[in-house]
């Protein structure tokens, strides 16, 4: 059918309104979808543009810390760029990021049609995304001792007594707290749908004991989610009652306490972590069998160091407050905890190595990010071990040193295995391929640009430099380690826009992928690449724990194994 | 291309799985706990810490009464969903306005003790340490309450409406889960706040 520009005016208006039409027709089917795939894609694409903005404020940071004495920014917008960082990554990028996938990959491998509540889906993913525009507009709604259109600048922990209104007037905290309390309201929400799919509608033959490693990491992290997420919202709701209702909880003038902030704050925040972690541990149980193409060595002691891990990681909050005083049993007391947490975290680490050994490697994009974990996860674990020594930890405490073991952590573990996660399942979601080229750029430089900064970020810390300050002085020796620092982020940054170019050019000019494009195992696989809305035309039955290797391989079936 | 379908072996026994709405009200009832955990928490950290004011023994009568009611609803709440699977529902009717006229007494009761404590014993949220915690706890529940009671009141408009058959019994079951929830936070509630705390 012809669109030349047509001599008729009203023919015309006609295709001009029938375009238009169907971009409506596309907006609303969006907007108003239950459907999980669509809500998980929102959910990776709403991180993704998160990504982009938080990413710009570390490079802020970077560029004002480069060299010593610098005057890139005040230090009013320092204090607000990295409390803005920081809580945009954990809540509008990494619990979004995480859950998109968890929402898209989980009925799909369960053989379900769609999450338990469709509805409540939909509901969670928006209140979400309304948290996160909520904490941006602070930039133009704030006001405060600053004037007019200021961040909250608190830090992403908002420790007390610097949040109570006497200390921080206007608007800019309560931003802080409404995003995120919003924001937690959505995480319970798609919790609760992924622990009710999980539990309720595998399909027939799916025991527990046959899903994925990947729907039981989720699971955990769903139940992580309950028990972690709402400390911080009964957390926030004092600190609303406190700046204006007169309430006291966290108010030392009227004997409240700033330390029990600190201890409801990191209830949550440690095992928010894990919560962050334990999605990037499935997507390795994924990718490492299939690129191995071998079978994952030791599902149940998997399962069980999941679970431990789960249990483990509520039990050690405090050693983000060794330096606060709790006395000698208590420091002791979560010394042992978090150092036990290692040993489960450890007995993971073995397993992808024991599926990797004797296996055949291919070295495709995602097996690169995924090698890369490998290495750079058990390197973050063990500074998270030195740091568990109470007495280590009374030098290093809110130094650079804690800053490059979580960076360590949150980039070179749990942003290598998001972007091992795209690689391996982009095809599946648009029917397309990423380009590998630009996926081999992509790694190179974000491993060359992740270690330039985080390895050497270290060594300031040890030299005693304190985190969250906005400049330093020319003698203290940390020059030259900082300029190595902000180097390295020019590489990321890089490389993050040539994965962003990736995706886009990709989604219109990539090579087709068929419903299958790895040889892999679990049901996602058997439908087309995407699927379609309903999933799958008859509801799958399985006998094994790697369905589509029955299929394959009808004369040698797991189920004879397991 | 063709959708997979792996053919079993051996035919799949009867294939059994939770019900989604207990499983979703259990991971409800488990995240509001862990809310309540906290602040039940910081309840009874700050007892005895407030610098000035009303203290505990001096303006808290413990509300037997009203205990009595919220509890007695939970058992009132029982029956209507037994007599809804009875297919009895004008009796499962009964039972759910019985519920709801008890929950109700409940929350009358709160009303009156708060505008007692805070007209005739001047403690308010922002008193003391006590006054903070005391209405944050309490009220977080009688929110909880009153969430409770809007829904119990759909019910029962909808059986009322004669809306409501048997087939509805396991939704009025996880309603009924979410009211025994919030009258066993109220069992925590009042020894903590009633009997630890005086």
């Amino acid at each position: 059918m012809a669109t030349q520009t047509p001599a008729n005016p009203i023919t015309e208006t006609t295709l001009r309104l029938r375009r238009r039409g169907r971009m409506l027709q596309f907006l609303h089917e969006w907007i108003t979808t239950v459907d999980h795939k669509k809500i998980g894609i929102m959910y990776i694409l709403y991180a993704l543009v998160f990504l982009l903005i938080a990413g710009l404020e570390a490079i802020l940071m970077r560029i004002q810390l480069a060299v010593p004495n610098n005057t890139f920014v005040s230090p009013q917008v320092f204090n607000r760029l990295f409390t803005m960082h920081g809580t945009t990554m954990v809540f509008f990028v990494g619990m979004p990021i995480l859950f998109g996938f968890g929402n898209y990959l989980v009925p799909l491998m369960i053989g379900a049609r769609d999450m338990a509540f469709p509805r409540l889906n939909a509901f969670s993913f928006w209140i979400s995304a309304f948290g996160g525009l909520l904490l941006y507009f602070s930039y133009f709604g704030g006001s405060g001792l600053y004037g007019a259109g200021s961040a909250p600048d608190v830090g992403w922990w908002a420790y007390a007594p610097l949040t109570a209104r006497v200390f921080s007037p206007g608007h800019s905290t309560d931003y802080w707290t409404l995003s995120i309390f919003l924001s937690g309201i959505g995480s319970i929400g798609t919790a609760l749908n992924l622990v009710a799919t999980t539990l309720c509608m595998r399909c027939p033959g799916m025991k527990l004991s046959r899903m994925p490693l990947l729907v039981w990491l989720y699971l955990v992290t769903g139940v992580l989610v309950f028990l972690a997420v709402s400390p911080l919202t009964a957390a926030q709701i004092m600190l609303c009652i406190d700046r204006y209702l007169g309430g006291h909880f966290f108010d030392t003038q009227a004997g409240g306490s700033a330390v029990l902030w600190m201890h409801f704050f990191w209830i949550f925040g440690h095992p928010e972590v894990y919560v962050l972690v334990l999605p990037a541990f499935a997507f390795a149980n994924e990718i490492v069998p299939v690129f191995s193409r071998k079978a994952i060595f030791g599902y149940p002691a998997m399962v069980s160091a999941t679970v431990g891990i789960g249990f483990i990681s509520l039990t050690v909050w405090a050693h983000h407050m060794f330096t606060v005083g709790l006395g000698a049993g208590a420091n002791a007391f979560f010394t042992f905890s978090t150092m036990l947490i290692a040993i489960f975290t450890g007995i993971k680490i073995f397993n992808w190595v024991a599926t990797l050994w004797g296996g055949n490697i291919h070295f495709t994009t995602a097996m690169k990010f995924t090698i890369a974990f490998l290495f750079q996860f058990p390197a973050a674990g063990l500074t998270g071990i030195m740091l568990s020594v109470s007495p280590f930890d009374w030098q290093l405490s809110h130094s650079y040193f804690v800053v490059a073991h979580f960076h360590y952590v949150l980039v070179g573990a749990i942003l290598f295995m998001i972007f091992a996660a795209f690689y391996f399942w982009y095809p599946k979601m648009t029917g397309r391929m990423l380009n590998d080229t630009l996926g081999s750029w992509h790694f190179w430089l974000f491993v060359i640009g992740f270690h330039l900064t985080f390895d050497f970020m270290h060594i300031p810390g040890m030299l005693g430099m304190p985190r969250r300050i906005y400049t330093y002085e020319a003698d203290r020796g940390w020059a030259i380690w900082n300029m190595i620092v902000s180097s390295g982020a020019v590489f990321q940054a890089v490389a993050v826009l040539l994965f962003a170019w990736n995706l886009v050019r990709s989604y219109f000019k990539g090579d087709p992928a068929g419903p299958d494009p790895w040889d892999a195992w679990t049901l996602e696989w058997s439908t087309s690449s995407p699927p379609p809305s309903y999933n799958f035309a008859v509801i799958p039955t399985v006998e094994s724990r790697r369905p589509l290797w029955d299929l394959k391989h009808p004369e040698d079936p797991d189920s004879q194994y397991e | 291309m063709t959708t997979a379908v792996p053919v079993p072996h051996q035919p799949v026994e009867e294939w059994h799985q939770p019900s989604r709405g207990i499983v979703g009200m259990a991971c409800l009832i488990t995240a509001e706990s862990a809310i309540f955990v906290i602040f039940v928490t910081a309840y009874l950290y700050y007892l005895g810490k407030s610098l000035t004011g009303p203290a505990p023994h001096d303006v808290l009568d413990a509300p037997i009464f009203a205990t009595v009611c919220l509890l007695s609803s939970s058992i009132t709440v029982h029956f209507s969903v037994h007599e809804l699977r009875a297919v009895r529902i004008a009796r499962s009717a009964w039972w759910l306005a019985a519920t709801v006229l008890l929950g109700s007494i409940f929350i009358g009761f709160t009303a009156f003790e708060w505008y007692d404590l805070i007209n005739h014993h001047g403690l308010t949220i922002s008193t003391n340490l006590f006054g903070t915690t005391f209405y944050s706890l309490v009220g977080l529940h009688a929110s909880h309450v009153l969430v409770g009671l809007i829904l119990l009141s759909l019910a029962l408009i909808f059986s009322i409406a004669g809306k409501v058959t048997e087939h509805h019994a396991e939704r009025l079951e996880v309603l009924s889960l979410y009211w025994h929830f919030v009258d066993a936070v109220w069992v925590v509630v009042f020894t903590v706040v009633y009997i630890i705390g005086r």
